[in-house]
């Protein structure tokens, strides 16, 4: 409660009150411990990691695919069919007569296969980047070696044909391999009859 | 001899500093970090070497669960509403206010639109349960997906598609989004995967 002193006549005569001292401490104890609550909200309720996008453009309805198609050569054209339980069948070239083959995503499997394929792209992008880090390369001039290179009209055509077996998994790994593997050149194409019947023709 | 008297030390600790540390990562991770967007289920993404950020902005999110079933979603409450608003009105739904202030607020829905006015009525503890979220129906004859994202677009035509996935889905339902973004000239979209490690070259 506050209260009005009046004791003003209680001074002695000559001496001087003396204002007393305060301390100019405080306790910081609970607005530490308000400090680590908020803390410890926001550490638990937010993420600071982005997640990762891939970019893909797939071929609209409109274009024409076999445009692609007529245009890759057949010694250029690899075919990848991503089958269950992680196996992946390929083949180059041709549908008909072809020689299929059995892989993983394991790295000696499949990127391995389109590293030797597209080893002159590979290479040369491989190069290009241990250009931009001796050099401290600009990312415009950089980027745009990195297309001419890519652009590389001898550089394989890549068909990725998903089985309704296969999962999702499975299809961005095979994605990964192309970005990780220069190839610049692909597309996901239905899964259709001449490639079935090859396929089912080798598994009973 | 005299006992040694043990001077009793104060225990005031001057928690300047501590309060000095602990301000300054608050901040930090105030002003960096986003707020974790809540889904309705938890989906564990593919990894990928690929490096591009997703922006934060104009984002149409397409999430598909182990089980196959599709959610979606666009960012910003107004252009929800937008959105709600004209896929009510296509299918004939009528929804309250009440209702389409509800359906603004949430990130990720999952049900075809004769289901969506019960959906907005649970009680949200029992929105995320599995039987509630039916999946966003996308077969060739009955797309409503294929309405939502048209209807999306034209709400906003900066969206950029996001497409989310588990591991585990199978390529079917995939298939089935692709086909339909594709009917839709949506061509250019985006998987969100995990970072993983770069690769170890020989």
């Amino acid at each position: 409660m506050a209260e009005i002193s009046q004791d003003s006549g209680s001074h002695k005569k000559g001496k001087k009150k003396r204002s007393k001292k305060l301390t100019t401490r405080i306790d910081l104890t609970p607005m530490v411990d308000l400090a680590f609550l908020l803390l410890t909200f926001f550490m638990l309720a937010t993420s600071l990691i982005k997640p990762q996008t891939m970019e893909i453009t797939m071929p609209s309805d409109k274009k024409v695919l076999d445009e692609d198609k007529t245009v890759a050569k057949a010694s250029q054209a690899i075919s990848i069919i991503l089958a269950k339980d992680d196996k992946v069948y390929y083949y180059f070239g041709k549908t008909e007569g072809a020689k299929v083959l059995t892989t993983n995503y394991a790295p000696d499997g499949l990127r391995k296969i389109l590293l030797t394929k597209n080893f002159d792209v590979a290479k040369q992008v491989e190069d290009l980047k241990a250009e931009k880090i001796r050099t401290r390369m600009k990312e415009d001039d950089y980027q745009k070696r990195l297309s001419q290179i890519r652009a590389n009209k001898n550089a394989p055509v890549v068909r990725i044909m998903a089985s309704d077996d296969s999962n999702y998994k499975n299809l961005v790994d095979a994605l990964d391999e192309m970005n990780i593997c220069s190839i610049s050149r692909y597309a996901i194409v239905d899964y259709d009859q001449p490639d079935k019947q090859l396929i089912s023709s080798l598994t009973p | 001899m005299p006992k040694a008297k043990i001077k009793r030390k104060s225990t005031w600790v001057d928690m300047t500093a501590m309060c000095d540390v602990a301000f300054l990562l608050l901040t930090f991770f105030m002003l960096t970090s986003n707020f974790t967007r809540k889904e309705p289920v938890l989906v564990s993404t593919p990894s990928s070497v690929s490096e591009i950020k997703i922006p934060e902005t104009n984002i149409m999110t397409i999430l598909v669960d182990k089980t196959g079933k599709v959610y979606f979603g666009i960012d910003g409450q107004e252009k929800r509403k937008q959105l709600i608003g004209k896929m009510a009105y296509l299918y004939k739904v009528n929804l309250t206010p009440e209702e389409i202030k509800k359906y603004t607020l949430l990130e990720l829905v999952g049900n075809p639109m004769q289901a969506m006015k019960a959906y907005l009525r649970l009680p949200a503890d029992v929105r995320d349960l599995p039987q509630n979220n039916l999946g966003v129906p996308a077969d060739s004859t009955n797309n409503e997906f294929k309405e939502w994202v048209k209807s999306a677009r034209e709400v906003n035509p900066d969206l950029r598609i996001a497409i989310k996935a588990d591991e585990k889905t199978p390529y079917p339902v995939i298939k089935k989004v692709m086909k339909s973004l594709q009917q839709l000239n949506e061509d250019r979209y985006n998987l969100i995967t995990k970072l993983e490690g770069a690769p170890g070259k020989e």
